[in-house]
């Protein structure tokens, strides 16, 4: 058996969960904050994610970030601010790129979702990842998916004509590691390759 | 976590309107809205997603620009008639957000957006905006992106949409369809000063959806811009903002239209700067004077002085390039 990075984070977490629950306290919850009560409406959707028919049963208050991360395992979108602000859940729906943190779920029903779990075909990485990767375009890695679903969109889009297009374009993605002009170099590599998927 | 919420998709513009009128939130892109609720500035106990009815098309013709309510930022900045018929409208919109919030939020939804104002925004703090009588921190507190125009005692809070300041200055409307039909108002009556009401933001009424803009023809449109200045180059809000369009004719101005943004606490339209530009021969100079009467009533606070002059710096940035 192998275990990955994720298995282990997520036993961790359990443990100290667990440890919490059987502490003498109960968990602290904010003054005067009561927790909100849950929504009347429980939703079932089906969408179609990297071109798997999927079902779920969801809140409505659920986003589609939390959907597929927590609901699907889906966790290569990552949440950034959660606010709609850094580009770090930036996922396809019906082709267009699109903030994932900002979508509820049950406003995708029907539709079609593609993740950063789904531009590679098997083992053979999308010509933009691949670029990120020649070009060193990511630091701690904790934007890249959202920058790569850009990237891929950029292109798709026709937004990747010169490396001020590029930047202006891929700008409503943020990456705090300043990985900046290797991603920009990556995305021309990817237009010169002739990316365009 | 958000509160709970009922939620429902509208089938029919009429079934939207009931369960508006009943006190649902309306959902289109939901840039605003989920955001808004995310921060508990919004605890709708229902929210009808309207994205499945038919408020679509863009028809640029003869008589003007049309845009229904629930088309996309981006789709009406590519769209070509907009795009070479309305610059100043296609640069407006590929200025604002990011290209994935661009891809989501509607017109409507945009013309509709709230305040960034971070009291606003932050329900620990008061704010007569989101919850009357509380008081506003702006006031004496962080304010150098507050308005220096259209403010009052209540609320110094910016406008945010660079849509409606282009919008304002074509003199376009909006249709809004309520449960005993339509009517279209003027954007630039649309909007609400602050004054002691800084809650009412606008005359859309509960139960009204905003249907469609409606954009008056304007030959001179094609030769117009939208100058947005701001703390980065891109994904940020306007510090001052100009919407210009200019009618030329052997090198003087016949008509203009000028609004400005980031400074008022409604998109601001500035007639007098207008009429000195009018009849006045098209040389730098008139540009700079016209431009000196745009923060006319300007109230500044401790740290948003510089707008007075940054805006009319943009104005005469903007007439330059739409001279050229």
């Amino acid at each position: 058996m192998t275990l990955s990075r994720r298995d282990l984070f997520e036993g961790a977490a359990a443990v100290s969960a667990a440890a919490a629950l059987t502490g003498p306290l109960a968990i602290p919850t904010p003054a005067g904050a009561a927790p909100p009560a849950p929504s009347a409406t429980e939703l079932d959707l089906a969408l179609t994610v990297n071109g798997q028919a999927r079902t779920l049963s969801v809140d409505a208050r659920v986003t589609l970030l939390d959907a597929l991360r927590e609901r699907l395992g889906l966790t290569g979108t990552k949440k950034g601010c959660d606010r709609g602000q850094c580009g770090a859940c930036t996922v396809h729906v019906e082709g267009r790129r699109v903030l994932s943190c900002l979508t509820l779920a049950a406003s995708v029903a029907g539709k079609q979702v593609t993740t950063v779990e789904g531009l590679a075909r098997g083992d053979a990485l999308h010509p933009v990842q691949q670029a990120f990767i020649d070009c060193d375009g990511f630091q701690c890695g904790s934007c890249t998916s959202g920058q790569l679903m850009s990237a891929v969109a950029v292109l798709r889009e026709g937004h990747a004509g010169s490396d001020a297009e590029i930047r202006e374009w891929m700008s409503g993605n943020l990456c705090r590691c300043g990985a900046y002009p290797h991603i920009v170099d990556a995305v021309r590599q990817a237009r010169d390759g002739g990316a365009v998927a | 976590m958000m509160h709970g919420f009922d939620f429902a998709v509208a089938s029919t513009v009429d079934d939207a309107v009931d369960r508006a009128a009943g006190g649902a939130a309306v959902l289109a892109g939901g840039t605003t809205l989920v955001d808004l609720m995310k921060l508990d500035v919004l605890t709708p106990g229902q929210v009808v997603d309207i994205n499945a009815l038919p408020l679509r098309g863009i028809t640029a013709g003869r008589d003007g620009l049309r845009i229904g309510a629930l088309e996309r930022m981006s789709d009406v900045a590519a769209h070509p008639g907009v795009a070479s018929g309305y610059p100043v409208i296609a640069r407006a919109l590929t200025q604002s957000a990011s290209p994935q919030i661009r891809n989501m939020a509607s017109i409507g939804g945009n013309l509709l957006q709230r305040t960034r104002c971070g009291y606003f925004r932050d329900v620990h703090t008061p704010c007569n905006r989101r919850e009357p009588g509380t008081g506003c921190p702006a006031q004496d507190g962080e304010n150098r992106g507050h308005a220096v125009l259209g403010t009052s005692a209540s609320c110094v809070a910016t406008h945010p949409s660079d849509l409606a300041v282009a919008l304002v200055a074509l003199d376009a409307s909006v249709r809004l369809h309520g449960r005993t039909g339509d009517r279209l108002v003027r954007l630039a009556d649309f909007y609400r000063l602050p004054g002691d009401t800084p809650q009412l933001e606008t005359q859309l009424q509960q139960g009204e959806l905003v249907t469609e803009v409606v954009v008056p023809a304007l030959d001179f449109a094609t030769r117009s811009t939208y100058v947005k200045v701001r703390d980065r180059s891109s994904y940020e809000f306007a510090l001052a903002s100009a919407a210009v369009a200019l009618d030329i004719r052997v090198r003087r101005i016949r008509d203009a239209r000028v609004a400005v943004g980031g400074v008022g606490t409604v998109p601001w339209r500035l007639p007098a700067v207008e009429a000195a530009l009018r009849g006045r021969p098209l040389v730098p100079e008139v540009f700079q004077a016209a431009a000196r009467s745009a923060a006319d009533g300007a109230r500044p606070l401790a740290h948003n002085g510089f707008k007075v002059t940054l805006v009319q710096r943009t104005i005469v940035r903007a007439l330059t390039e739409v001279a050229r």
